[in-house]
């Protein structure tokens, strides 16, 4: 039997269908939610949804959220989602540029700014690492060099 | 009697008018189906949010897990948000709005503060002498959950501070494009209890077999996290149902304008042809005078 999988944030749905199991980043750590799971309610940490269902996986990036389980449903409110295969390298890579050249100007600590920047730096840096772990290998398009970093 | 000259130049400058409003009127149009389409696309995080809180609404002692779930026993103040638009030319749109604040929250018995979006709402506002706590104006054409999440925020904080003991949403529900309507919305404290006729409808046996909720890190936290964020989706929603309300109301206000100017173009060009025709008149008779003159002579 599967479990109902379905993540949605803010501004649109990211995904919906099954799965044999959802790995998520909870609050208290890394879960995986098989089907006929206790009914739980968490908070999630930026990181990696992962969605395996009948031997294929789908990765996600997610910036923080709630999802809730029941036995035969898994719900994600992200508050930013999307498909690994949908990630702009080379957007994100300029975003953690402009990112770190405003934080080595020296914003102010504890200003609003200073917090949004680095959230956005988290941000990219989250995206860029999801995107070279977890592409589907495509003969290495995004990667430079075998081994390499 | 204006002269020839003036007339042609009356009748460009309408016609020049009339091109603005008709250019307007096409902007509009397509403007309210990006609002409509980005409105449509928060329906699925609303409607899961919604079914997380009905969850937690039916375990057990849940009016006392969060303060946001509780209605507070008196009320001193109340807490308006107020939606509307930075630019004029939308017909009655914002002239609409603010009358049906005002009829709803102007003469309650406890003071009222609002918080406005939109330049012309906090100004109509300010001119009757209301008590404005804070203002979002210049909001992005296209705004994104981001750019509002700020709104939520201060909603929740000076709800939770004890600063509002009710909290308000005052918008434009857009119906179709001829029909938007003036909405209130209760906020805060946020009522679970109304929604909960809607779970028996929906069967009994799903809420038998799904036991008590386990919560990570607990449940204060996660109340916490997706009240607040509940909150900001429905200001987002109500944001953009308004931004379509508006550039609908614009849309029709610029196709009457386009109307109303081709008439008077019509009318103007009438009235240069006949005068046009009586100098070309009193010409002719000029001359066929004076040559019957010297016939006569």
């Amino acid at each position: 039997m599967p479990i109902h999988c379905e993540i949605v944030s803010q501004d649109r749905q990211v995904f919906l269908g099954d799965a044999d199991i959802v790995v998520l980043p909870g609050a208290a750590g890394v879960m995986g939610v098989l089907p006929h799971h206790s009914p739980l309610l968490s908070t999630l940490k930026d990181g990696i949804i992962t969605v395996r269902w009948k031997g294929k996986e789908e990765f996600f990036t997610v910036a923080g959220g709630i999802v809730e389980i029941q036995p035969d449903q898994v719900t994600v409110l992200a508050d930013a989602s999307e498909n690994v295969e949908e990630i702009d390298i080379e957007r994100a890579e300029a975003a953690k540029k402009r990112a770190e050249l405003l934080l080595k100007q020296g914003v102010p600590r504890d200003t609003d700014t200073y917090l949004t920047i680095q959230a956005s730096l988290r941000k990219s840096n989250l995206r860029l690492d999801a995107a070279r772990r977890y592409r589907q290998r495509q003969g290495g398009r995004n990667e430079p060099h075998q081994g390499g970093g | 009697m204006p002269s020839a000259k003036e007339m042609r130049l009356r009748i460009r400058s309408v016609k020049n008018i009339s091109q603005v409003t008709k250019a307007l009127e096409t902007v509009s149009a397509s403007k309210v189906r990006k609002a409509v389409a980005a409105e449509i696309a928060t329906r699925s995080y609303a409607e899961k949010a919604w079914k997380v809180l009905l969850h937690l609404a039916r375990q057990p002692g849940h009016a006392s897990l969060h303060p946001l779930l509780k209605e507070r026993s008196s009320i001193n103040n109340a807490l308006v948000l107020m939606v509307s638009s930075d630019r004029g030319l939308a017909g009655a749109y914002n002239v609409n709005i603010v009358r049906f604040t005002l009829a709803n929250f102007g003469h309650l018995q406890v003071p009222v503060r609002y918080i406005t979006v939109g330049r012309k709402g906090r100004d109509m506002l300010l001119r009757r002498g209301k008590n404005i706590l804070a203002e979002f104006s210049d909001l992005p054409p296209a705004p994104t959950f981001a750019n509002i999440s700020a709104i939520g925020r201060l909603v929740v904080d000076e709800y939770l501070a004890g600063e509002a003991d009710q909290v308000y949403l005052a918008y434009t529900d857009f119906i179709n494009m001829v029909s938007q309507v003036p909405k209130q919305k209760k906020l805060l404290p946020l009522e679970v209890e109304s929604g909960e006729g809607l779970i028996r409808d929906l069967g009994g046996p799903e809420g038998s077999d799904h036991g008590v909720f386990t919560y990570e890190p607990d449940p204060t936290e996660i109340l916490d996290q997706i009240i607040t964020r509940f909150t900001s989706v429905q200001i987002y929603q109500a944001i953009l149902s308004s931004l379509a309300s508006e550039h609908a109301a614009r849309m029709v206000a610029m196709r009457n304008a386009t109307e109303n100017a081709y008439d008077l173009v019509g009318l103007l060009q009438l009235e240069y042809n006949k005068a046009r025709q009586q100098t070309i008149t009193n010409d002719m008779i000029d001359i066929v005078g004076g040559a019957n003159a010297q016939i006569q002579s």
